[in-house]
């Protein structure tokens, strides 16, 4: 009679379903496919950060003495392509987004599983087109500026090739999760009881979706300068330089918000559980995601003040970009006030949240700087807008990822790391970066440019400190990712929810199944009910 | 070290004004949050595991304060950085025109007198004027941090920018797009001169240069020169190749041409390369380099070739 | 193109109408795309015929308009064969499915033919993509639009070896309407390409 019942379900955690390299490879499961994009994102911002440290390196004095110009400047257009394109555009998206977006909505896997794979090996081809160009580097920058990018004397098709390929990963990853969330969530999930990262991510896929099919036209366009003679950007043939601004802004500014939405639907989920309170504001932060998305389509000539563009469209755009601060400045607020009243326990997740805030409150007010007409004409072009970036960039979509990394450890991978060590780590990570880029902002003030292989000696102090800030970042990010890895070694097992969190993801063991929950869940409250007396 | 570059145009101090009314704004809401922050983390960090925690979801009044006031102050910002911003975008009916090119890696001032400037802007104090600048090339940008201007040169297209120089004294001007390998040796001066000495150099054929020059032996002037007018932008003098031959070992040197003949670069082959470059090209070169008639003196020259003899 | 699957069981089965309503939902969301990639190449067509009217109005003339008008006719007539053959295979009709998408995929490859027409004459006039700025978009939207039709055609291909091996029917048919979706949106901007580049004057 026992082989005629019903087989007696046993957790095997989705780990350990399937095994070797090759099922991997072509394993449709979400939770294995965000780690393959974990992996691979890590490696290339590691690579990408190393490429910063020989640029930061050569920066310490004012001449060309530990390479020369042209090599600095493929330096920092691999640095930039790789940190864009490899590691920020897919992200928190791919990696956290597909391990994170079924299990929150209660569904079993994404719309489209084998599609979902395939995006990876596409954004795999990308990268590996990208580095074949390698052979012979492109100068122009990660933003291929023409007419430069039209005339060098680089493999300038073969990487805006590769940034093709990837950006077709990006749109179809974008799909996966819109159609994802709108069909698959589990009875009782309504839009209103959605964890904030799943409105995040909803947010970030439509800017996927419909921003990166313009900057595939546009590297299109750049090609077929390069191969066929076209003219669009090219004085000489009636076309307009400024014309591939515009196209390549026009992708660019919303690649900016794919790049910090999900770290801010990140936060949305860290901040809840570690001060037990529910988040302050869910209705403005969910809205608010999706009015930043919207508004990012609107503002990009906000990086072509001085670019030759009329007083009237500057005016307008500036205008827009003023808009587009106001949800942004919302956010901020809504998380400080989660605090109040919270029983706040200061993880080492939580210390990246709250190291996000404040890193991003800079990040986002020195934006006003760039945004506002008269102070953007000093600014633009100089380290202030390095300085800026990297704030929002790394400061608010990188400190969000490595928080995430912290929280979700225990249910994507099973296992502990050492809290003490991650908190060092992060107290060396936050003074690194803090040590490395608030000097560039007196830097961009004070009237250095950015993009300087040599530079003027008055401005050497400030580099220098800043190179040494950025040996403090590495040490500390290089302590953080040894401790993440020994902890996967651990013996010890991580239980099913160590820090009380009321979302899904955390109602199935760590790590989850393979077909993620035994039965899909019936939902009746949002997420975000700690200390609801019920 | 100073926090920002003074102020040498009209314009500077009104885009101060601007920055320094940012600055204030953010550092008040910038101090609130981390306040908050780091007050809400210490007074309520968790005591035990069963700390009770109230159920607030959010507060439509205070949601509405913080949404409203931040944007009335951004409005503010908007619309004073506009004005200024207006201001900058206006050239005055007086403004002197000074036309500039911009080419990898240089600039070409050209002024309204028919002289020419390579790498040198000179302006008179208190006299508005007008950039009417276009790029020759590939995209370049116009920046003077003590003025506060920037603006892109274009390939195919005129841009301007205006200003009115108020200190006496020379400023760095900046190329502020990248424009490929020499961007960060894409320099030059700005030397705004007092009504007189302005009027000594516009009537004159030389640069007024004072005592600095009259010490110099001729091999110090051309090096000196080699560095201020721009040669170094495309000529070394350790035997690399940037854009142009080097100027190490080239005294003497014997070659070809990119027409076929032959060249020997004696005294007076120098010469020529600088009043008309394109004469007699060393295989290899494309035509680039620009003729400095009208820029370089007599004298000016013989101190480079000197220059170049040491180099040998 | 796929229908949502999960791979087991545990009583995780999708609803077929629910992976059909699935799978039509990401097909219209990849049509937006294609949308904006086109859309790019339109607002560059708009700019420079803004900036060139009269270039724009000498150089059409240059352009063959009986072959585009035959190759309009030819992208809308398949547009209805491959209306019917979704029609026939949501009746079970596998045979009339085949034959429509068959009669599709022909007139796919009858536009390649004129395009290929088309262009070798430009070409034997020496006009190219880089003669001017008009024949620039005229060769990069024509161009991109051909492309498309054949991955158009690769898509139908497939869909009518499967339709043939018999695995679609009454039931199942969603990829036959995927595919032809696809194609509507391949015939809907050859639409606004004719107009706007052999006839607009």
């Amino acid at each position: 009679m026992a082989n005629n019942t019903i087989a007696e379900h046993v957790y095997v955690p989705f780990l350990e379903e399937k095994k070797g390299l090759l099922s991997w490879l072509v394993t449709t499961d979400h939770k294995k496919i965000g780690i393959l994009y974990l992996i691979s994102i890590s490696i290339f911002f590691t690579l990408g950060g190393i490429i910063a440290l020989l640029m930061r390196f050569e920066l310490l004095t004012p001449v060309a003495d530990f390479v020369d110009p042209h090599t600095y400047n493929v330096l920092f257009t691999l640095h930039g392509s790789m940190m864009v394109f490899f590691f920020i555009v897919p992200g928190l998206a791919a990696s956290f987004g597909n391990f994170l977006i079924p299990l929150m909505i209660g569904a079993p896997d994404v719309a489209f599983p084998k599609l979902n794979i395939g995006s990876w090996w596409i954004y795999l081809i990308g990268t590996v087109i990208v580095l074949i160009a390698l052979l012979q580097p492109a100068d122009t920058g990660w933003t291929f500026y023409t007419p430069y990018s039209a005339t060098t004397d680089a493999d300038v098709v073969l990487i805006t090739f590769g940034v093709f390929v990837l950006g077709f990963s990006s749109i179809l990853t974008g799909l996966n999760f819109i159609v994802t969330i709108h069909k698959m969530r589990a009875p009782g999930m309504t839009w209103h009881r959605l964890p904030l990262f799943i409105w995040a991510s909803y947010a970030t896929a439509i800017l996927q979706l419909l921003a990166t099919p313009v900057v595939g036209i546009t590297l299109l366009l750049l090609i077929a300068e390069r191969t066929l003679g076209v003219g669009f950007f090219d004085p000489d043939k009636g076309g307009d330089p400024v014309l591939f601004q515009n196209f390549f802004w026009f992708y660019s500014h919303p690649a900016v918000y794919i790049m910090i939405i999900p770290a801010m639907g990140v936060i949305s989920e860290i901040i809840p559980v570690f001060a037990r309170k529910p988040i302050f504001g869910y209705k403005a932060i969910a809205y608010s995601s999706l009015g930043i998305a919207f508004i990012s389509f609107l503002v990009w000539a906000h990086h072509m003040f001085t670019a030759g563009i009329s007083e009237v469209a500057a005016t307008i755009f500036s205008f827009l970009t003023f808009l587009v601060a106001i949800p942004t400045a919302i956010k901020v607020f809504n998380w400080t006030a989660t605090l109040y009243k919270g029983s706040i326990q200061l993880h080492s997740a939580m210390l990246y949240a709250l190291g996000f805030l404040f890193l991003f409150a800079i990040g986002g007010l020195t934006g006003i700087f760039l945004g506002a007409l008269a102070s953007d004409i000093h600014l633009h072009d100089t380290y202030f807008v390095v300085a800026h970036m990297h704030y929002v960039m790394v400061g608010g979509t990188v400190m969000g990822f490595l928080g995430a990394l912290h929280f979700w450890y225990p249910k994507w991978f099973g296992k502990m790391f050492n809290e003490t060590v991650a908190k060092i780590a992060w107290f060396l990570i936050f003074i690194g970066f803090n040590v490395t880029f608030f000097p560039q902002f007196f830097l961009g003030v004070q009237g250095m440019p950015r993009r300087y292989a040599t530079y003027p000696e008055e401005f050497e102090s400030l580099m220098a400190l800043s190179t040494y800030g950025s040996w403090i970042l590495a040490v500390g990010l290089l302590l953080m990712t040894i401790n993440l890895i020994s902890g996967l070694f651990s013996k010890e097992k991580a239980p099913q929810n160590p820090y009380g969190s009321l979302s899904l993801e955390w109602q199935v063991p760590s790590p989850p199944p393979h077909e993620n929950f035994e039965e899909i869940p019936h939902v009746t409250d949002w997420t975000y009910g700690y200390g609801k007396k019920s | 070290m100073t926090w920002i570059p003074e102020v040498a145009s009209n314009l500077a101090g009104k885009v101060d004004g601007v920055l320094w009314l940012i600055t204030i704004m953010s550092v008040v809401f910038f101090v609130l949050i981390t306040v908050l922050l780091v007050y809400f983390s210490i007074k309520y960090r968790r005591r035990s595991e069963n700390d009770e925690t109230p159920y607030i979801t959010g507060s439509e009044p205070l949601e509405i304060i913080w949404t409203v006031i931040p944007s009335i102050l951004l409005i503010v910002l908007f619309v004073h950085a506009f004005v200024v911003y207006k201001d900058m975008r206006t050239p005055p009916e007086d403004a002197v025109d000074i036309n500039v090119v911009g080419k990898q890696w240089l600039w070409q001032f050209d002024y309204y007198n028919g002289k020419k400037t390579l790498n040198e802007l000179y302006l008179e104090l208190n006299i508005p004027v007008r950039m009417v600048m276009r790029a020759d090339d590939v995209l370049h940008s116009f920046f003077v941090p003590q003025f506060r201007v920037k603006q892109d040169l274009i390939p195919g297209r005129y841009t301007q920018l205006w200003f009115t120089p108020t200190k006496v004294g020379t400023f760095d001007l900046f190329c502020a797009e990248y424009c490929g390998t020499g961007h960060s040796k894409m320099l030059a001066k700005v030397v705004v001169l007092s009504p007189e000495a302005y009027d000594i150099w516009e009537n004159g054929t030389q640069v007024e240069e004072g005592p600095a020059v009259a010490g110099l032996v001729p091999a110090e002037l051309g090096e000196k020169l080699y560095k201020e007018k721009g040669c170094n932008a495309c000529h070394s003098v350790d035997g690399s190749v940037v854009l142009g031959p080097t100027f190490k070992g080239l005294i003497g040197r014997k070659g070809e041409c990119t027409d076929g003949s032959t060249y020997t670069a004696d005294e007076n082959y120098i010469r020529q390369s600088i009043l008309e470059p394109q004469a007699q090209i060393v295989k290899g070169f494309q035509p680039v380099m620009p003729s400095f008639k009208g820029i370089l003196s007599e004298d000016d020259i013989s101190a480079l070739i000197a220059y170049m003899k040491t180099l040998n | 193109m796929e229908q949502a699957s999960m791979d087991h069981t545990h009583g995780h089965e999708m609803d077929p109408r629910e992976a059909y309503g699935i799978s039509k939902f990401g097909m219209w969301l990849f049509l937006g795309t294609e949308v904006m990639l086109f859309g790019g190449l339109f607002a560059a067509y708009a700019i420079f015929r803004a900036k060139y009217p009269e270039m724009f109005l000498e150089e059409h003339k240059l352009l063959n308009r009986e072959m585009g008008a035959v190759n309009t006719c030819v992208l809308i007539f398949s547009s209805m064969t491959m209306a019917v053959g979704v029609t026939a295979i949501q009746r079970g009709k596998r045979k009339l499915t085949s034959l429509m998408l068959l009669i599709t995929i022909l007139c796919g490859l009858a536009f390649a033919v004129v395009k290929y027409f088309e262009y070798s004459a430009k070409f034997s006039h020496h006009i190219y993509p880089d003669t001017s700025i008009f024949f620039s978009l005229y060769f990069m939207l024509t161009g991109l639009h051909m492309l498309h039709v054949f991955i158009g055609i690769a898509i139908l291909s497939t869909v009518l070896v499967l339709t043939m091996k018999g695995k679609f029917n009454q039931k199942y048919s969603t990829p036959v309407e995927l595919g032809g979706l696809y194609w509507h949106l391949v015939d809907l901007i050859w639409i606004y390409l004719f107009p706007l580049l052999y006839l607009i004057g």
